[in-house]
């Protein structure tokens, strides 16, 4: 085991006894950044590499090590260092860090340079954490596999370079994946943190909407988004979530509810818990383009098996399985999100305009219209231009009742199904519902890509979350028979994130032991 | 069926996304465009309980949960200088754009 192995909670405890420095961690992780990342992502680089991890867009080596000097500096004059002190970290390329790079994965914003930090981030470093670096990610975090990224190559999947690491926290999931950086910040809107942590066989937390401030994240869907921890395990997302939830005068959506220590509680076991299986989570349904009807589709045996597995698991440790909850607006969660993400997106890109900052086109333009016509058609990739026009259409005016309004109106009725799922005086009273996180392990690279409507669909047990705005964890489950990486997934009601990671800490120790566990992505073979 | 997009009505949505388009580019957006909106034709086809409430979003927000509002104060920004250092062109303090689309008046 080398030290960039080590998990925030053992290297944090090293450190505070000094037996361990925070620079000796800090230059282990740089250390495995160049052994397993390969070069960094740019604008036009080579799309096709599929030996290294590529999580990085910009390693930010200088102010990682003046932050870990700094940290042993506070240590040697005996003061009490944060809960995370001397622990690398990355950060999803889109959080603003001041004087770094801060780009989206876009070419818009690929000389941008934050003049301000983003109060996740801002609470990792106060909390001692060393930051390494910024991650890449689907160009506006648009995307499941990281292929839309302006940055190529790429981060690719540690268990096998030729697959994607999933998306839009791409960068995130592998980086932690591959011991470069114990802990990731990461931000999901439909799936982006839980569905590369499922790929990349990682823990990976969507809190509950306003747990965790967006001050300073680039936004897409703002009443969707949520940063969240990506850790290799449960206590170490527990740790991180600690550090940068609550609430915060720069967002007046961050929730003033209080935040309870959510390790305290992480050793007390499920006995007593009520876990829920839903039959609507048991399938997935997408649009068929040849015959142009929905097809609905159970999901792959090994997806499935994992997840009554781990029923099996939680149920030995005391929970009692639910079955049969009924959660019938599932298959609804893509089609409502389809549009409002693309209004919301739409809305939001509309301050990227070659005037304040960002690229600007090199063009003479006529006029300003043509300054942002040009600007616009050079900055934004193909995807970005399709929310923008999604968007457009669908909120028009003569539309906005057939689509926006309806799409709104289902996001209740998926609310409504929590709702019933987790009352107290109800027929099911679920403390959770356990789900798979992924329809489909790891795809290969470029076997989606393109397709813009299959690649939503990889988000579909995962969307439901983000429209009712609960919290949702996702867990390592197993391998499949190409020997890549399952995830399950936890639900629960607003704010109860303790109990979640309670309960994923208990099926994390039911299958300590188990052998899958003691398996190493392919990158780390010969380490 | 046709598609819900035809060539002109495509043009005009990327006029009022202030976006310019190769062909190339155009003809794979205007296809996928018109691929996602039959995927989600089934939103019309679901049955909404009359009196659902559209929602902004999912966590409701009752004043125990939201933080309260900060004081109304003015207050300077040190960080003015500094974030106009970012612009693409600046002028005395002023962003400089090209000329802004305009008529003349009689």
């Amino acid at each position: 085991m080398q030290l960039a192995d080590l998990s925030a909670h053992e290297l944090a405890e090293l450190i505070r006894k000094k037996d361990v420095s925070a620079v000796e961690a800090t230059e282990a992780a740089l250390e495995r950044v160049r052994a397993v990342d390969g070069e960094p992502g740019r604008l036009d680089g080579p799309r096709d590499e599929v030996e290294k991890v590529h999580a990085f867009i910009t390693v930010s080596e200088e102010q990682a090590r003046a932050q870990a000097k700094a940290v042993d500096a506070r240590l040697a004059k005996g003061e009490v260092p944060g809960p995370l002190a001397g622990v690398p970290y990355t950060v999803k390329d889109i959080f603003a860090v001041k004087d770094v790079l801060s780009t989206a994965a876009s070419r818009i914003l690929s000389n941008f340079v934050a003049p301000y930090t983003a109060t996740p981030v801002e609470r990792m470093n106060a909390a001692g954490a060393v930051m390494l670096g910024k991650v890449n990610l689907d160009e506006f975090t648009y995307g499941s596999s990281n292929e839309s990224s302006a940055y190529q190559p790429a981060s690719r999947n540690p268990w096998n370079p030729a697959h994607v690491p999933g998306g839009s926290s791409g960068g995130s999931a592998a980086a932690v994946a591959a011991g470069e950086g114990a802990l990731s910040l990461g931000t999901d809107t439909a799936g982006s943190i839980r569905q590369p942590a499922a790929f990349c066989g990682v823990v990976g937390m969507k809190p509950t909407y306003g747990r965790v401030s967006r001050y300073g994240l680039i936004a897409f869907g703002s009443s969707l988004d949520c940063p969240g921890p990506v850790a290799r395990t449960v206590r170490d997302a527990a740790m991180m979530l600690n550090v940068i939830a609550g609430p915060d005068a720069h967002d007046s959506t961050a929730a003033a509810t209080p935040v309870p220590d959510y390790t305290a509680a992480l050793e007390e076991g499920v006995k007593g818990m009520r876990i829920g299986l839903s039959p609507d989570y048991d399938k997935i349904t997408f649009f068929n383009h040849e015959t142009g009807e929905m097809d609905s589709q159970p999901l792959p045996k090994e997806i499935a098996d994992a997840v009554l597995r781990a029923a099996d698991k939680l149920s030995d440790a005391g929970a009692r399985i639910v079955e049969g909850v009924p959660m019938p607006h599932t298959r609804y969660g893509i089609p409502a999100y389809f549009v409002i993400s693309r209004v919301e997106a739409a809305s939001n890109l509309h301050r990227f305009d070659g005037v304040k900052y960002g690229h600007r086109t090199a063009f003479k333009p006529k006029d300003l219209r043509d300054l942002y016509r040009k600007t616009r058609a050079e900055g934004f990739g193909p995807q970005p231009k399709l929310r923008i026009l999604m968007g457009m259409y669908v909120s028009a005016a003569q539309y906005s009742e057939q689509y926006y309004h309806r799409a709104l109106q289902v996001r209740s009725l998926i609310r409504g199904d929590f709702d019933a799922a987790f009352d107290a005086n109800g027929t099911h009273k679920l403390d959770a519902l356990l789900t798979a996180t992924t329809p489909t392990p790891a795809f290969p690279v470029g076997d989606i890509y393109g397709d813009s409507v299959l690649m939503q669909y990889a988000d579909q047990l995962t969307v439901p979350a983000n429209h009712a705005g609960v919290p949702a964890i996702s867990l390592p489950a197993g391998l499949s028979s190409e020997r890549l990486p399952l995830g399950v997934q936890l639900i629960g009601p607003d704010f109860s994130e303790a109990t979640l990671l309670r309960a994923a800490r208990a099926f994390e120790a039911a299958t300590a032991g188990e052998a899958w566990r003691a398996e190493r992505p392919a990158v780390l073979v010969n380490i | 069926m046709p598609d819900q997009i035809s060539p002109d009505l495509f043009n005009h949505l990327v006029e009022l996304a202030a976006l310019e388009l190769t062909a190339e580019e155009a003809e794979y957006l205007r296809d996928q465009l018109n691929k996602q909106l039959k995927s989600i034709e089934e939103l019309a086809a679901i049955p909404i309980p009359e009196g659902t409430p559209p929602a902004a979003h999912g966590v409701p927000f009752p004043p125990d949960v939201r933080a309260p509002l900060r004081k109304d104060a003015a207050a300077l920004a040190p960080e003015a200088g500094d974030i106009k250092t970012r612009a693409p062109q600046t002028s005395e303090g002023y962003f400089v754009v090209p000329g802004i689309p305009h008529e003349e008046l009689d």
